[in-house]
């Protein structure tokens, strides 16, 4: 059933990024932007986790979930560390994605030849 | 005289404006939405199934499975960018494979790949995360100010 909501809800949210850009007409840069902070505010309000549970990678894959994590990271370390924890903490937990994207990215380079 | 006109801008160049917007190709919004959420929906589809590898055979969690799977999800998204697959679907798919993470890495990865003519320090090293930069920039600034705004509130607040 998992799988069905994932489809679905990841789906969903490729519909508003779809209609960000053809009905207010925004490039890429700030469609994305756009869905990163909402992320983060929803995350905020605490919204972000039951939708995760509810549709797993459909929550997890679409970019708004940067925007969680970070809250997330800076969260758990300000509970510890008061207010400087919201600084220090906050690539904690959204390492993965962007660590993953610039090792795959220098690896990339070396390997495959940009097409003309 | 020539400058003052152009400033409240003469009636041909109203009209042109007038006939351009006429002239102006619709977008096909539903069609493009309906690419969007089944290409958005099979990249997540394909990440649940990452997801459900990662946490039966290494103990994650829902939540903490997220991480795995969007390395994983990033490793895929390099293969298929270098072998030039990736712009294929993007030009059928639109939003459907730039807002999921894969099209995160497509922006660092292809930005890597395409800049490495110019040398790995200034080439790919400066322009890597040209397009996907914003995504971190306002992401970070937007989490700090929400993370800030809820430790006061948590901690002077008694929320």
């Amino acid at each position: 059933m998992i799988f069905f909501w994932a489809f679905v809800i990841g789906g969903l949210v490729c519909v508003i990024g779809q209609l960000l850009f053809d009905i207010f007409k925004l490039n890429p840069g700030q469609t994305l932007s756009i869905l990163v902070v909402s992320g983060a505010i929803l995350d905020g309000f605490g919204l972000y986790e039951p939708l995760i549970d509810f549709a797993g990678a459909g929550a997890t894959v679409p970019i708004t979930s940067f925007g969680n994590s970070l809250v997330h990271g800076a969260m758990a370390e300000a509970e510890t560390h008061g207010l400087v924890g919201v600084v220090t903490g906050m690539f904690e937990v959204t390492s993965a994605g962007i660590s993953a994207a610039i090792i795959f990215g220098v690896i990339g380079a070396l390997i495959f030849k940009p097409k003309g | 005289m020539a400058d003052k006109k152009k400033k409240n801008s003469p009636p041909d160049v109203q009209e042109y404006q007038a006939f351009q917007q006429q002239r102006e190709v619709k977008r096909p919004v539903f069609k493009n939405c309906l690419k969007a959420f089944f290409v958005g929906g099979f990249i997540c589809f394909i990440g649940q199934l990452i997801s459900t590898f990662y946490m039966y055979f290494f103990h994650f969690t829902e939540q903490t499975a997220g991480n795995p799977t969007v390395a994983t999800l990033i490793f895929l998204t390099m293969l298929l960018t270098g072998f030039g697959v990736y712009d294929r679907i993007g030009q059928f798919a639109g939003a459907g494979s730039a807002v999921p993470v894969t099209g995160f890495g497509n922006a660092v990865i292809s930005s890597a790949i395409e800049h490495r003519t110019e040398g790995f320090i200034l080439g790919v090293g400066m322009n890597m995360l040209k397009l996907a930069g914003p995504v971190i920039v306002y992401g970070v600034f937007a989490a700090f100010v929400v993370a800030l705004i809820k430790t006061i509130l948590i901690q002077w607040g008694g929320l």
